[in-house]
Parts: C-alpha cells; sequence; structure tokens
C-alpha cells in the first residue's frame, strides 16, 4: 500500500518538453512523457541516452535546463518538497553510510523522511528485502547486492506512490532477484506507479506493462511492453543490451 | 521550527556523532595536530622567558590566550572540513537534499554536531595548554568556558556554511580556510581579548562584557544568516 498519491490528478508523470543540458552537451532534448498513476514503465536505451538525467530531473536531484515536470501534479522545482514527498529513488548512489548498521541507516532515513518506524516496523522492512539477519551489521562490510537491497528499502521507507529505479537489477543474484521482484510486484499491485531504468532488458519488460525507450535524449518508442521485442527499435536495443 | 524540523535536526546530530564515535576520524586528527600546535609553540617561546606582563607572568603566560585560540582555529578546520566530506560517501549529500523538509533543519543539525565536535577538541586543548603553559585556570574556568562556548557558536555556524559551500570543490581543504577565516577575524578577535582579560587580566568586568556582548551579536547574526542561507548552499 502507498501512501500520498494525489487522486486529484491521475498523471503520475507528466513531462514536458525536458531538456536538460550539462556544459555544451545536451543529455535530453525535449522529452515528452506522461505516465498515469499506477502504470509501470520500463526505461530502455543506450548508455548516454539520458535515463538517469530524467530521473533525476523527476526526483528534483536536478533542475531541466528546458521544459517541467509535474509529478502528481507538483511541478518539479516550484513544489520541490511536495514531490520529494511522493518519490523514493533508487539510484546509482546508494545514499547509505558505511558507518551505520542496516537498522541504523534506515533509522536515520525514518528520521528524515518524518515518517515514525519503530524498531520491529524497520526490521519488518529489513525482512522484506531479505537483510533482517544484517540487521546489525555495518554496511562498510556489505555485498553490493546487500547494499542494494538496502538502498531499496531506504527508498521505499515513507511508502512514496512514485517510485524510480536505475539499474535496481544490477549486483544481485538470482535469489535477490525473485525478491526484487517480488516486491516490484506488491508495490504494483499496491497501486504505485514506476519507472525502471535497465540494461536487462527482458527482465524489466517483464517487470511494467509499458516500454519507452530514449535515444540521444529524445523518445524513440513508446508502447507496450509486450510489443517492444517485435518493434524496429527492439532491433536497435540488441546494441544496448 | 516545528516539531518535525526539531525530530530532523536531532536525526542529524546522532548520525554525525554516531559515526564520528565510530571512526574518531575527526578527532584523533584533531586531537594530534592541536597538541603538535601547542607543543611546538611551548618550545618556540619557552616556558621561562621572562614575560612583559603586568602581573609577573612568563612570556608563554601573557600570550597564552592568542595561542589558545589559534591552536583552535586552525584545528577546527579539520572538523569543519570533515563535517560535510562524510556525505560525500555514496552520494549521500544527494540523498540529504532529496528529503523532503526545510533544508534548514539539515544545516541546524550540523551546527549542532559541528559544536560538539568543537566541545570535545576544546576538551582536550584547553587542559594541554593549561599544563605546557603552567596556566592557573581553576578559579577562571566559568569565565573561560563560557567565552569559549559563545566563539564555538560562531565558528561552528560560519564552519558549517563554508563547509557545504566547499564541499564539492576540488580545492576544498584550501578554499574552506580561505573563506572561512576572514569572516571570523570579529569572532577570534572578541574570543582573544575575552580570554586574555580572563586569563591575564583583573577581571575587568566592563571591558570583558563589551567583548562577550561582540561575540552574542556575532553569534546570534551568523547564526541565523547560515541557517537562512543554507536552503541554496544545498542546491546542486
Amino acid at each position: 500500500m502507498v501512501v500520498g498519491s494525489d487522486m486529484i490528478s491521475p498523471l503520475a508523470i507528466d513531462a514536458r518538453g525536458i531538456g536538460k543540458r550539462f556544459g555544451r552537451s545536451w543529455a535530453l532534448r525535449g522529452l515528452d512523457l506522461t505516465v498515469l498513476a499506477g502504470q509501470s514503465v520500463c526505461l530502455l536505451g543506450p548508455n548516454g541516452s539520458g535515463k538517469t538525467t530524467f530521473l533525476r530531473v523527476l526526483a528534483t536531484a536536478t533542475r531541466p535546463t528546458q521544459g517541467e515536470a509535474f509529478v502528481f501534479g507538483h511541478h518539479s522545482v516550484r513544489d520541490g518538497d511536495e514531490v520529494r514527498r511522493r518519490v523514493g529513488l533508487l539510484s546509482h548512489r546508494t545514499f547509505l553510510y558505511g558507518e551505520l548498521t542496516a537498522l541504523e541507516n534506515l533509522r536515520f532515513a525514518a528520521g528524515m523522511y518524518g515518517v515514525h518506524r519503530d524498531q520491529a516496523s524497520l526490521h519488518r522492512t529489513l525482512t522484506e528485502v531479505g537483510l533482517d539477519y544484517a540487521a546489525h551489521r555495518r554496511v562498510r562490510g556489505f555485498s553490493q547486492g546487500m547494499i542494494q537491497r538496502l538502498a531499496l528499502a531506504r527508498a521505499t521507507l515513507h511508502q512514496p506512490p512514485l517510485l524510480l529505479l536505475d539499474e535496481p537489477y544490477s549486483a544481485l543474484d538470482a535469489t535477490a532477484l525473485q525478491l526484487l521482484d517480488r516486491f516490484l510486484d506488491r508495490f504494483v499491485a499496491g497501486g504505485g506507479t514506476m519507472i525502471v531504468v535497465t540494461h536487462q532488458i527482458e527482465r524489466g519488460l517483464a517487470a511494467c506493462e509499458r516500454a519507452v525507450a530514449i535515444k540521444a535524449g529524445r523518445l524513440v518508442y513508446d508502447g507496450p511492453s509486450d510489443s517492444f521485442l517485435s518493434s524496429p527499435q527492439a532491433a536497435a536495443a540488441g546494441d544496448w543490451a | 521550527m516545528s516539531g518535525s524540523e526539531w525530530r530532523r535536526v536531532w536525526t542529524v546530530v546522532w548520525k554525525d556523532t554516531l559515526t564520528e564515535r565510530r571512526t574518531k576520524a575527526a578527532f584523533n586528527a584533531m586531537a594530534f595536530f592541536a597538541g603538535m600546535v601547542l607543543l611546538i609553540f611551548a618550545f618556540a617561546l619557552g616556558p621561562d622567558t621572562p614575560g612583559i606582563g603586568p602581573m609577573g607572568q612568563t612570556l608563554l603566560q601573557y600570550v597564552s590566550p592568542g595561542l589558545l585560540w589559534v591552536a583552535i582555529m586552525l584545528t577546527a578546520v579539520l572538523a569543519l572540513g570533515r563535517s560535510f566530506q562524510i556525505e560525500l560517501e555514496n552520494g549521500a549529500l544527494e540523498g540529504l537534499r532529496l528529503y523532503p523538509g526545510e533544508r534548514r533543519s539539515i544545516g541546524i543539525g550540523k551546527i549542532l554536531s559541528n559544536v560538539l565536535t568543537l566541545a570535545a577538541m576544546e576538551l582536550l586543548v584547553v587542559p594541554i595548554g593549561a599544563v605546557l603553559y603552567n596556566l592557573d585556570l581553576w578559579s577562571k574556568l566559568p569565565a573561560l568556558a563560557g567565552v569559549l562556548f559563545l566563539a564555538t557558536i560562531g565558528l561552528a555556524a560560519v564552519g558549517t556554511f563554508y563547509a557545504a559551500l566547499t564541499v564539492n570543490l576540488r580545492a576544498r581543504e584550501v578554499m574552506l580556510p580561505l573563506l572561512l577565516f576572514p569572516v571570523m577575524v570579529p569572532v577570534i578577535l572578541g574570543a582573544v581579548k575575552a580570554t586574555n582579560l580572563i586569563l591575564n587580566g583583573s577581571l575587568m568586568q566592563d571591558e570583558l562584557g563589551t567583548w562577550v556582548r561582540l561575540l552574542i551579536v556575532f553569534d546570534v547574526v551568523f547564526v541565523t544568516v547560515c541557517t537562512l542561507t543554507f536552503e541554496y548552499v544545498l542546491e546542486e
């Protein structure tokens, strides 16, 4: 179950002409994308196509150079705080503190999100990502897969209605992948909206109902996930995966 | 500030003190550095060099207020720089930016964390200084503690602000003291003068009061300005 989703806006994401420039090069060039509340979207594209930048714009981690984005009707720049309450971001950077234990990292995140979570509740969260056994171990000694799972727990601690996942499957073993699939299935079944950026195309398509592909900062495919593999863009996708 | 903001302040203080307690990265460096600075001054000026003070102090005793504050200021730069460097690991600084809520609570939390770290450092510097420079502090301890407290608040406020501002710079170790020291001049001046009156003077209440009032005024100004502008410092 997710909280904080707005019934006022049926659109979870409304991105209009998003452009983002770093120095002299454009990462995004006039990207338009709308995502309905409750939809799951697999965002595909080659390296440097602007996928991560787009997620960062939606999460308010960076401001667009052009255009504007709305998350559940809230402007990503003007109402950044409202957007941040509704977004959970799992990025390449885990935002975790190596000197704190898994439980302490979650306690810190809960305090910063302003959500009241007691010890038992935080343990349940760790159990959901299969890390209860490591609750009192410092993150510095975690494997990459454990870090990834803890980062997911941290990103969803405030039960955001929109989840932005950047390469969530990386560094996970088979058991952890199953656990993540179940976690995301539960999230979507509970009414959550998610965007998954991944180079594991088949796994991403299986997890999402809609596929969007971008290349050089521009939209090149937007349609149902199960049609993507038979589309002309899928041939190009062979180079990306 | 609302209750939820104060909870965020406490959360930042809890995290920072826990991290420092485990790594002791800032404290160990500070303790070593402060000890070295105090020791070098003690050797350079000599413990028995006759002083020029009105009360028969040695030179070392006479200039000890300034020496203590040189050691505190130089050592503080290490701790202040470290306070935001720990946020660079795993992109935690961006994580802080992405939490909802007023960012001033992060700034206040960081200032309080730095006050605690600097206070711990001063608990080390002052006794070491007292031993090396042969200072009799017992009767003057409450007044000295008051001056240390006021100066530490100003130092922590401005230091936290500039540490956040410079954390993403490649030359942050150089930029932090370059930006910090000029702004800190009123606080350093007030702290040295007040400490001098406490240790070497006859506790002339009027003059001491003037310097203490200056410290209070700068604390209020620095804490207010740094807290209100912290929002923009944390921007990308």
